[in-house]
């Protein structure tokens, strides 16, 4: 049997009907896997290319000023960088189907320079686009139901979710729906679209968070109230960025048919009271702290008074309709028992494929089925960077292997989320000469970073070259899992993009007189058990980084005791043994 | 007299304009909001607010006013769509306009949030402007320009 009969593909490469799709309850050939537009969904977006398109040649006729067109390309994902514009695709929280990362390569081969950039909010970034040929893009993506709709600008930006969404063992129910909610309720809001500042919001569905919702603007944790009804946990004024805040609970539990008008209550008071004067000070965390959390908690009980149960109120059906387009594809009944012993086996024989299968495949709540992350992390090549014939092979790989579905998620990486533990042989023989298959998932090298000063025009200093010159100091896989799971993310200045206060190690770019330095943190953490890295000291200079991240890497190892990972002894022994290390050496 | 955008068309204002120094107001004439405060009879009355004045005073007072703007200083500021929007949602039936530095690629959303008239600074090409106005024929979330959310709507639709 080849592997065609074995793993159905449910998308067959052709985009969904247009014209004559149903407005309720049909889905078509995505069936199960993921959202699809009806006609409504897809007026929408067409009618935004249009007006985008109009816009943008009234600004290259000299209609629009620059300052009025800012905010109107940022709100359709368009930056002005360094060298040239940069253009941010919607992945909706990180759901693609194949087709949608063909186009993708497509577009980035015929628009860009033939490849692509996974971002930490699980979109997808082109670097080189021009500015004249941006209105075909957004066209392009629109004829594969994506767009670059508020994915950038001071409005309410993607929603973000577990990467694992759907198959994770530890699920207590998938985030995608209230996902895909909130996408349609966010998208062209009339009334959040000049906000302060960015919002983000973020939804986790599982016990261990891997959407690290504390540290977004809004986080939703998915949670059973004694009875044990769903509902929803409110966190908010969490954030990132110069003044990093974990997230406070404002709301224990909430029904979900009152997420919308609680969602509109908290941006009410947010679009209202938000600090407008010092865009270092118009996140909602920095209200929430002036405010303190119970006034805060008040001002936005109030304003729901007056929103809940109004015509924002989501009602059943619209929760079940949103969840019928993520059912679980017909899996096969597998013995669990065979596919372990088929592995075993494999590993047995090929030490290579043994340390893949470990890092990169995670458990499925399905017996004999693997959740397995790509790595975007090579050494040599740029953190969360893919090429148009990666994106290609993937696409393909999806559809043999995957039913056709591929996520991406905010270390950078791509997920094939449901694969037979019985072909993941072939599908990693696959992925190995494509360059998809380091097994680092988890691992120090497998790091967050932004795209830095080599593009970025906000940049203090370049991150990719450090990222870079790390991964080839500890190119040793062995040495990696000695070491055991380490998050080592790196920005390029204090905006944070490359999430630099939560991993464990954390590196920031900074400007020191003109030169690029880099400040270390330590001790930051985005799961439930969240917190912020601590600064270690005075920077460094950027061809000392290796020998920085050694020296914390070799402290942790003698201080470590038996099976403690390097959180957990620095939770343990503190910042100061590191310190007293790191700069006896003088940097 | 400048021209402005009412209800779709394009129309002359003949109401006399702001005076913030003035320590009386014709009839009819646009207040701030302080002088609208200190005003005796509200009926009839117009008043403008600016960024960091909520509506809230006005809300004892909906059935008096004739004449609600609500000032965009700068176009990113975007409080007033909220203020707007909460007028309407308590009930204002008066004229509610839009002033100042906003654009045209922003009219659909005024619109939705329960404007219906607009001064722009820059009033040269209103008839342009009008276009905008068409920028959109679906919408996601529920406005005052359509009270059901299209969650709702789909959900007729199919039954
Ligand atoms: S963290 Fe700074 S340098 Fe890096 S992408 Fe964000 S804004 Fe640019």
């Amino acid at each position: 049997m080849n592997i065609q009969t074995i793993c159905r593909p449910l998308f067959s490469g052709k985009v969904a009907p247009r014209e004559g799709t149903l407005p309720w309850g049909r889905h078509g050939e995505y069936d199960g896997l993921m959202y699809v537009y009806d006609q409504y969904d897809q007026t929408i977006v067409d009618e935004r290319v249009a007006q985008f398109r109009d816009q943008t040649a009234r600004f290259l006729t000299g209609q629009i000023s620059d300052e009025a067109f800012l905010p109107l390309r940022l709100q359709n994902g368009l930056y002005v960088q360094r060298l040239a514009p940069m253009l941010r695709i919607a992945v909706p929280y990180g759901l693609m189907n194949s087709t949608q990362l063909r186009k993708l390569a497509d577009i980035s081969r015929d628009y860009d320079k033939g490849y692509a950039h996974i971002s930490t909010r699980q979109n997808v970034q082109l670097n080189w686009p021009q500015l004249e040929e941006v209105p075909d893009i957004l066209e392009e993506l629109a004829s594969v139901q994506m767009h670059a709709i508020q994915t950038s600008g001071n409005c309410i930006r993607n929603t973000t979710t577990d990467q694992f969404a759907g198959v994770a063992p530890d699920e207590l129910d998938d985030p995608r729906p209230y996902c895909e909610i909130i996408r349609q309720w966010s998208t062209l809001h009339p009334e959040f679209a000049f906000l302060p500042r960015k919002f983000k919001i973020a939804v986790c569905g599982s016990r261990q968070d891997r959407a690290a919702i504390h540290n977004h603007d809004i986080g939703l944790d998915l949670v059973t109230d004694a009875e044990n009804n769903l509902g929803l946990k409110v966190l908010v004024g969490g954030g990132l960025g110069r003044t990093p805040a974990i997230g406070a609970v404002i709301r224990e539990w909430l029904h979900p048919t009152h997420l919308l008008t609680y969602l509109e209550a908290i941006l009410r008071v947010y679009n209202q009271h938000g600090r407008r004067d010092n865009k270092y000070k118009a996140r909602i965390k920095i209200l929430v702290k002036a405010m303190g959390v119970p006034a805060f908690r008040e001002a936005v009980e109030q304003e729901w008074r007056s929103l809940k149960n109004g015509p924002t109120t989501l009602t059943q059906q619209a929760i079940d309709h949103a969840r019928s387009f993520f059912r679980a594809p017909d899996y096969a009944i597998l013995d669990s028992e065979d596919a372990r012993q088929d592995i075993q086996s494999r590993c047995m024989a090929d030490p290579i494929f043994a340390q893949w299968f470990q890092s990169n495949t995670q458990a499925h709540r399905m017996p004999g089925y693997r959740i397995v992350t790509l790595s975007l992390k090579a050494t040599g090549y740029a953190p969360g960077d893919i090429t148009a014939e990666q994106m290609e092979l993937v696409a393909e790989l999806a559809d043999r292997y995957a039913y056709g579905e591929i996520r991406s998620t905010h270390q950078q990486n791509l997920v094939l989320a449901d694969v037979r533990m019985s072909l993941l042989y072939e599908l990693w023989q696959e992925l190995q000469p494509a360059g998809l298959a380091t097994a680092n998932i988890g691992f120090l090298t497998d790091m967050i970073c932004c795209p830095g000063g080599d593009y970025c025009s906000l940049a203090n200093a370049k991150s990719i070259p450090v990222a870079e010159a790390i991964q080839s100091r500890f190119d040793s896989l062995d040495y990696l899992y000695d070491l055991g799971p380490i998050e080592l993310n790196i920005s390029g200045c204090m905006n944070a993009c490359g999430h630099h206060h939560i991993g464990h190690i954390g590196i920031l770019g900074v400007d020191k007189k003109g030169q690029e330095f880099y400040q270390v943190s330590l001790g930051g953490s985005q799961s439930k058990d969240a917190s912020l890295g601590k600064i270690l000291g005075p920077s460094f200079k950027q061809e000392d980084m290796p020998d920085i991240i050694d020296t914390i890497l070799c402290t942790y190892l003698s201080l470590r005791k038996a099976e403690e990972s390097f959180l957990e002894t620095y939770r343990r022994v503190g910042i100061n043994p590191f310190k007293e290390r790191v700069y006896a050496q003088n940097y | 007299m400048p021209k402005i955008i009412r209800r779709g068309v394009i129309t002359a204002d003949n109401r006399h304009g702001i005076d913030a120094d003035a320590e009386t107001t014709l009839p009819g004439q646009v207040c701030t909001l302080a002088q609208w405060l200190k005003l005796a009879d509200k009926c009839g009355s117009a008043v403008q607010l600016e960024p960091g004045q909520p509506p809230a005073p006005l809300l004892e007072h909906l059935e008096d006013i004739e004449l609600v703007v609500i000032h965009f200083p700068v176009l990113t500021d975007g409080r007033g769509f909220s203020y707007g929007r909460e007028l309407r949602e308590r009930g204002y039936l008066g004229e509610l306009r839009a002033s100042g530095h906003f654009i045209r690629d922003q009219l659909t959303y005024l619109v939705r949030c329960g404007f219906d008239a607009f001064q722009m600074a820059d009033n040269t090409d209103l008839e342009a402007a009008l276009l905008s106005l068409n920028d959109f024929s679906e919408h996601y979330q529920a406005a005052v320009d359509e009270p059901l959310p299209l969650f709702r709507r789909r959900q007729i639709a199919a039954s």
